[in-house]
């Protein structure tokens, strides 16, 4: 993996990671995380759940982004999807990123979740788009929804909205893109996602729970065969968006939508 | 959620100009929050304004601004930062200027945007890339040493707020010692001592602002350099 890989993979990208937990802040709060062993536990089910299916639409987003001057590939693979929406998309393909948005959209049913892809795929596109100047990046940044229902909890809540209206792309669609302009592969993009889908809870966990750090660092580096796996599996038919993984986890996205509901938020998601 | 059948075929024009972006950062309990509403009062009716925070305790401040009636409640934003609030200040400002320029479109045009951190220790800096210009804030009653002690805030902030000196002589803490200690590492950096239980206007560091503001022309200065990065503004 070159540099400029690594830089898209490194925590230190200032694109906003640090205030996400992963739902390892909610998962505290109810008692589900409380020490190593149910971070392990919690990680593990993170990465064959959400962590797949964010590297899968990584991947896809990835080889979508490396063929945007020759969309007739996906447009075949896509058939009838495109009936709707093949009007605006014109020859970079424009139409085929909000067909994508939508696959995202369909993978992830809480609408807190929504709201903090799309926050953070805000955040990693302004990186992505000083970093690696791309076209596929330009035309995310043109053709993603503008305006998005910002989730709302209680009557406090009000207060904690912001965001362009929640509008912007997903946060993997970014990440794959991003790959792409950066030179990587599709298999490397959801390397890259699979990877961020348990440092980052990890990470957030060392600083809720106050963990030992080289515990935890052992327990991610015990999961790195997984991590791989799911990356592969991940990858393996980046052009067919129907067909992509949509395993979900309902435990998760509950402690999503309390989490925004909660009195306390040192994270955003 | 309708993502599909909502676009926009007219791209938004490109910003024009942006407010003038202020960070008010100091250890906890300083008077940040205090110094806040009080900009806001002094300066609401003169300004366009709006106020991030960074609070730890997310809706603390925010709650606070409310509750004093110093902004509507679409002027106040708050962010969190996964217990790192020198992070979401320095290092990654991303929420942040999200956060900035949503107040901005929702507002548009404003004079001022206050980004308020969350408290810190003396370490803790904007970066440049978030804000204009940058207040720090400390109090008396952490001692009359602390300017000594230096630190990015103390030596580099536009200008340094000494706060609650109302509690000096009961704390025992020298105004002279940290006047002068203040100035041998600021240069000609300005440092204001306040009162803000004695004067809620904060009538001296709003003098302060307004001068910052008539030398930043605004609201039509050139866009902000990460501008051109932004959703929906190719």
């Amino acid at each position: 993996m070159d540099t400029r890989l690594l830089l898209l993979a490194d925590s230190r990208l200032p694109a906003g990671g640090h205030a996400h937990s992963g739902g390892v802040e909610p998962a505290a709060t109810a008692g589900a995380v409380t020490d190593l062993a149910s971070l392990s536990d919690f990680l593990a089910a993170r990465l064959s759940t959400a962590g797949l299916v964010t590297a899968a639409l990584a991947a896809a987003s990835c080889s979508f982004a490396h063929s945007s001057r020759d969309h007739a590939v996906v447009r075949a693979g896509l058939g009838g999807q495109l009936h709707d929406h093949g009007g605006e998309g014109g020859r970079d393909g424009e139409g085929l990123w909000r067909v994508l948005d939508a696959e995202v959209d369909a993978r992830t049913p809480s609408p807190a979740q929504r709201t903090a892809s799309r926050a953070q795929g805000r955040a990693l596109l302004r990186v992505a788009r000083t970093t690696w100047p791309h076209p596929a990046l330009d035309a995310l940044a043109a053709h993603s929804p503008r305006d998005h229902a910002v989730v709302r909890g209680g009557p406090r809540e009000q207060l904690h909205d912001h965001g362009r209206w929640g509008g912007g792309p997903h946060h993997p669609v970014v990440l794959g893109a991003a790959a792409a302009a950066a030179g990587g592969t599709p298999r490397q993009a959801a390397a890259i996602a699979a990877y961020g889908s348990v440092t980052g809870a990890a990470s957030a966990a060392v600083r809720l729970l106050g963990l030992d750090p080289l515990a935890v660092q052992q327990a991610l580096a015990v999961l790195a065969d997984d991590v791989d796996a799911v990356a592969a599996r991940a990858a393996a038919e980046p052009d067919d968006w129907a067909a992509l993984p949509a395993v979900s986890a309902p435990g998760l996205d509950l402690l999503a939508e309390l989490h925004l509901r909660s009195e306390v938020r040192l994270f955003e998601s | 959620m309708g993502g599909m059948h909502d676009h926009d075929p007219h791209p938004a024009a490109p910003p024009v100009s942006r407010a003038l972006r202020l960070g008010i950062g100091g250890p906890v309990g300083s008077g940040k929050t205090a110094l806040t509403a009080a900009l806001c009062r002094s300066l609401r009716d003169e300004l366009a304004l709006a106020v991030v925070t960074n609070d730890i305790y997310t809706t603390e401040d925010a709650d606070f601004l409310r509750r004093n009636g110093v902004l509507s409640d679409d002027r106040i934003t708050a962010v969190r930062t996964g217990c790192c609030p020198h992070t979401a200040i320095r290092d990654d400002i991303a929420a942040n200027l999200d956060a900035v320029e949503s107040l901005e479109e929702l507002h548009r045009p404003l004079d001022l945007v206050i980004v308020e951190s969350g408290g810190d220790n003396l370490t803790a800096t904007f970066s440049r890339g978030l804000v204009d210009r940058q207040i720090f804030v400390l109090d008396v009653s952490g001692g009359d040493k602390v300017p000594r002690k230096g630190g990015p805030g103390v030596t580099a902030s536009d200008l340094l707020v000494v706060n609650k000196t109302d509690l000096a002589e009961l704390i025992g803490a020298d105004l002279a010692v940290m006047a002068r200690d203040a100035g041998a590492v600021r240069g000609e950096r300005p440092v204001l001592f306040t009162s803000l239980r004695e004067d809620p206007a904060a009538a001296a560091v709003a003098e302060w602002v307004r001068g910052v503001l008539r030398e930043h022309p605004h609201p039509h200065h050139a866009p902000h350099p990460h501008a051109a990065a932004s959703v929906n503004e190719p």
